[in-house]
């Protein structure tokens, strides 16, 4: 564990870019420093490599003061990933994803092994080994400064906006690359950004820094966008935090309904039979094919018909609510479709269940909170990684 | 077409290609006296140059400096090293050296000091020691400018070099500064053509090595 102790850094012309931050960094998981610019987090994050040495305070690892530590064996053993992957151009990638392997006296063999093993672990073709650095794209390089950051398994990973400075597609998929490592294995992580949605996503505490330095609030994402400490935090987290929120509830256990799903050769009969104004039309093997009106109907062939389109479907379980209420707002007929891994529907849910779903939901988490809040227990909510994505 | 019949006159003449002021031991000499003197600037200018262009510190102090020095004719200082020290190879390395160091101390100061300060700072950050940072981030990245301050060096110290003739010694000078007084501009051309011939074989020197030591991912080629 990294604890930080009423660390504070003042430069010789009296500017404080950190001010008294205490802060215990839980081991195997990613914490998030976050912040608008001009808020420290890039200086915390290199006084715990002693990139920068704080004025006031300690900063201890795994219990031990990190200033009894030699700088070059206490950087060693912790992997730093920079903006712009900061590459050795003059080096291969392979070459560069072995420079800390090699500093520590490894052979060249076995460390362009490693190497080569790293590339296909953060996602790299290992036929890149032999390209230079300017002849990759700015996400591809930016993976191999990842995976030189791996390359002697250090325990812990310092990453200072490593994300920012690649388009955002791109950058969707590196965070995912990021949390799929990290399932793997098990890094302690800590990770800057002034992105509060690249924090939400990423993190399991998130720690919210303001301007001067002074921490405003350090809790699991989950916390921060139901309760945040104060108007600040609030601001910082934008206007639809709300909406974000949903991202952390499962979407499992709402409630769907199969009346108004019927196949294309329904009959008249099982037509009127349906509640609602809207039909969800399948085909033979019960994937979706569209919404028609149920008034009006024949029956016989509604694949026939001019069908509604039924926009994106969400799967229970694997999607969060937030990606259900997207579908039932995208919907045309304010339904959402599920369906299961295979695309089959599993059934329909209208805005109105799934605004019940929240409220439950809500009530739940609040009465849960209180409960961990009484017992001192912690819990980070496992994130539904499609959910956050947007 | 004087200039061409002086160069064909002076070439022919097997006279030129044989003894101590044959052509082959005048360019060797010439050769010499400047290998020494890019030697002595390089030891100079080059350790100074990387050292304040990795702490980025005495950048201005150094400029003042090589300027100062640039505006140093050399024949006037190759006449005051003679008369304070006397004939002899020291007074011509003298001018010759202090024409050398500040293209080498100013190039190589700005090629390390405008080296992207990214990778330093990775380097740094993974664990890397200062000196290693130089001479395995910084110098392989600047290394295209660091030589490009040596050959402009080099193919001053070739041009300047004739004045080694002036106080008795040899190199290619001797044809020019002999041909003068003797009134033999067959000879002067001969000489003149000589020093622009060891100027561009140098700049081939110069490419082969940047071939040969620049890593194609700095040169992007």
């Amino acid at each position: 564990m990294i604890r930080i102790d009423s660390v504070t850094k003042r430069y010789p012309d009296g500017t404080v870019a950190v001010d008294r931050l205490s802060l215990e960094i839980p081991d195997r998981s990613i914490t998030v420093l976050v912040g608008p610019s001009g808020c420290g987090k890039t200086t915390t994050l290199r006084m715990i490599n002693r990139m920068v040495e704080p004025t006031e305070g300690s900063i201890l690892l795994d219990g031990e003061d990190i200033q009894r530590r030699p700088v070059t064996a206490l950087r060693r053993s912790m992997g730093y990933v920079i903006q712009n992957a900061g590459l050795f151009q003059h080096r291969t990638i392979v070459d560069n994803i072995a420079t800390v392997p090699r500093m520590l006296g490894w052979g060249k063999q076995r460390a362009r092994e490693r190497a080569a093993e790293l590339m296909q672990r953060v996602g790299l073709d290992t036929s890149l080994a032999r390209r230079y650095p300017y002849q990759l794209s700015g996400g591809q390089q930016q993976r191999v400064g990842v995976a030189r950051a791996l390359a002697a398994d250090p325990p812990v990973l310092l990453m200072d906006e490593p994300f920012s400075a690649v388009d955002p597609v791109v950058r969707k998929g590196l965070q995912d690359e990021l949390l799929r490592i990290q399932e793997e294995l098990g890094k302690t992580i800590v990770f800057v950004t002034h992105d509060i949605d690249e924090a939400i996503k990423l993190g399991t505490m998130v720690a919210v820094l303001r301007e001067g330095g002074r921490l405003a609030q350090y809790a699991p994402p989950a916390e921060l966008l139901s309760a945040p400490a104060d108007g600040f935090v609030e601001d910082f987290l934008g206007a639809d935090r709300g909406i974000r929120r949903l991202s952390f509830f499962d979407s499992a256990a709402l409630e769907l309904t199969t009346d108004s799903v019927v196949p294309a050769d329904a009959t008249a009969d099982r037509i009127a039979a349906a509640p609602d104004p809207y039909l969800l039309v399948t085909d033979a093997d019960g994937r979706p094919l569209g919404w028609a009106e149920r008034d009006g109907q024949a029956g016989g062939d509604l694949a026939a018909e001019r069908l509604l389109p039924y926009g994106r479907p969400f799967v229970p379980g694997a999607d969060s609510l937030r990606v259900a209420l997207d579908c039932a707002v995208l919907s045309p007929t304010g339904w959402a479709v599920a369906v299961d891994d295979g695309g089959r529907v599993t059934g329909v849910v209208s805005q109105q269940t799934i605004g019940e779903a929240i409220r439950a939901a809500h009530t739940e988490r609040a009465a849960h909170t209180e409960r961990s809040a009484h017992t001192g227990s912690r819990t980070h909510p496992r994130k539904d990684e499609a959910g956050v994505a947007e | 077409m004087n200039v061409l019949n002086f160069v064909n006159a002076f070439f022919s003449d097997s006279a030129h290609w044989h003894g101590y002021d044959g052509i082959p031991q005048r360019f060797w000499e010439h050769v010499q006296y400047s290998l020494l003197a890019l030697a002595v600037a390089a030891a100079i200018g080059l350790p100074v140059g990387l050292l304040t262009g990795h702490t980025g510190r005495g950048g201005n102090a150094l400029a003042l400096i090589a300027n100062a020095a640039r505006a140093l004719p050399s024949f006037g200082l190759l006449v005051l090293a003679v008369l304070l020290i006397g004939f002899g190879l020291l007074p011509v390395m003298i001018p010759l050296v202090v024409l050398a160091v500040p293209p080498i101390l100013v190039t190589t100061y700005e090629a390390v000091r405008s080296v992207d300060p990214s990778p330093v700072d990775a380097a740094r950050g993974m664990g890397m020691r200062e000196s290693r940072i130089l001479f395995q981030v910084e110098l392989p990245v600047a290394l295209p400018l660091v030589l490009s301050g040596l050959r402009s060096a080099a193919i001053q110290i070739v041009s300047t070099a004739t004045i080694a003739a002036y106080v008795s010694l040899g190199g290619l000078g001797r044809y020019i500064v002999d041909g003068l007084y003797q009134r033999d501009y067959e000879k002067v051309v001969g000489g003149a053509t000589l020093v622009a011939v060891l100027a561009l074989l140098t700049l081939a020197v110069f490419w082969a090595a940047g071939r040969l030591a620049v890593s194609p991912g700095v040169r992007r080629r």
